[in-house]
């Protein structure tokens, strides 16, 4: 890191600490079963040693927007930067819930989890136009990254200038292709990482003291 | 004659629109299982709002959601960094947009300069 660099951040903390800012708070978005909730949890066990929310292979696990407070995070360098982690149902454009009957659940079970999941998307959008300081957009790295749902996510978190990480995950599989997402969106740091095995999430942690910091 | 309307919506019309009444116009269109086409496209915060949107109207055994694609958006200046293309206040150009009920709008092939998708009638 620069010379220039560490001066900024230096100043920035000390003018936080001054102004008494209120940690920010970084949602980690995507489509369904992108792993966000794993990472989630991962980054909570890691720094606090407490879990966020459940996963499951079945989309729209997430159905509401979770919060975790005050976590400290430290880079390998050193610099920390305190956060609100917040969990966001996957976002899509369309929801049946006979697609959730495949995964064998009833038809009450499934339309309740559509309406939910319809709530959920609905409240994760509210709280990227009026709560999110940050952004960690996450993506299953053995899919195609051009999904439109994608585009039109980054295009509206750079309209509001937000700060992003893009993390390409699940590379423990054999079918990740986390250069296709780097091409994809050029503009912003791609992060390959496994939130399951937990590879590479020391360099995620690195990038987010800089980004969020 | 069974057949799939299509309404290909001008940038000029849409100017003449509030962000809400967009979004009522196509969600309205869509939801009689139209095809909307936007000669351009929405910004992104009327985006997120018809994200929204949609999810409010999705109901069992009815409207399932929306169907959209769009080119990627052009940066402001050709060629130019996206530094200076801020310095001189150009956004990025959002371009022909295609949006239809998504069990009726399958996308078969999307790249940077084509669009290829499936309509099915109702």
């Amino acid at each position: 890191m620069s010379i220039f660099v560490r001066t900024r951040k230096k100043f920035s903390h000390f003018l936080r600490i001054f102004f008494k800012k209120r940690r920010a708070r970084i949602g980690i978005y995507g489509p369904p079963n992108a792993g966000k909730t794993t990472l989630a949890n991962r980054i909570v066990r890691d720094w606090t040693g407490d879990a966020m929310g459940a996963v499951s292979e079945i989309p729209h696990e997430t159905r509401r927007a979770l919060r975790k407070e005050n976590i400290t995070i430290t880079g390998v360098n050193g610099d920390s930067v305190d956060i609100d982690i917040v969990d966001t149902p996957g976002v899509t454009t369309k929801i049946d819930y006979r697609e959730f009957m495949n995964f064998g659940l009833s038809k009450e079970e499934a339309v309740t989890r559509a309406r939910e999941a319809t709530e959920g998307v609905a409240e994760a959008m509210h709280w990227l136009r009026e709560d999110i300081d940050g952004v960690i957009y996450m993506l299953d790295a053995t899919l195609d990254p051009f999904m439109q749902v994608n585009i039109m996510m980054v295009g509206i978190i750079e309209s509001r200038k937000l700060p992003v990480i893009i993390v390409a995950n699940k590379i423990d599989l054999p079918e990740a292709a986390p250069n296709r997402i780097r091409s994809a969106f050029p503009q912003h740091p791609v992060i390959p990482v496994s939130s399951l095995d937990g590879s590479n999430v020391e360099q995620l942690y690195e990038l987010m003291t800089e980004r969020f910091g | 004659m069974q057949g799939v309307q299509i309404d290909l919506i001008s940038d000029e019309r849409l100017a003449r629109l509030t962000p809400m009444e967009k979004i009522r116009l196509i969600l309205d269109d869509v939801k009689m299982g139209n095809i909307v086409v936007l000669e351009k496209g929405l910004p992104p915060e009327e985006a997120s709002k018809l994200i929204e949107m949609t999810m409010m109207e999705i109901m069992p055994d009815g409207f399932t959601g929306i169907e959209m694609e769009t080119y990627p958006a052009r940066q402001g200046l050709e060629g130019l960094s996206g530094f200076f293309s801020r310095v001189v206040g150009k956004r990025p150009e959002s371009r022909l947009t295609v949006i239809g009920p998504a069990n009726q709008l399958k996308m078969i092939k999307r790249e940077k300069d084509l669009i290829s998708a499936w309509v099915s009638s109702r």
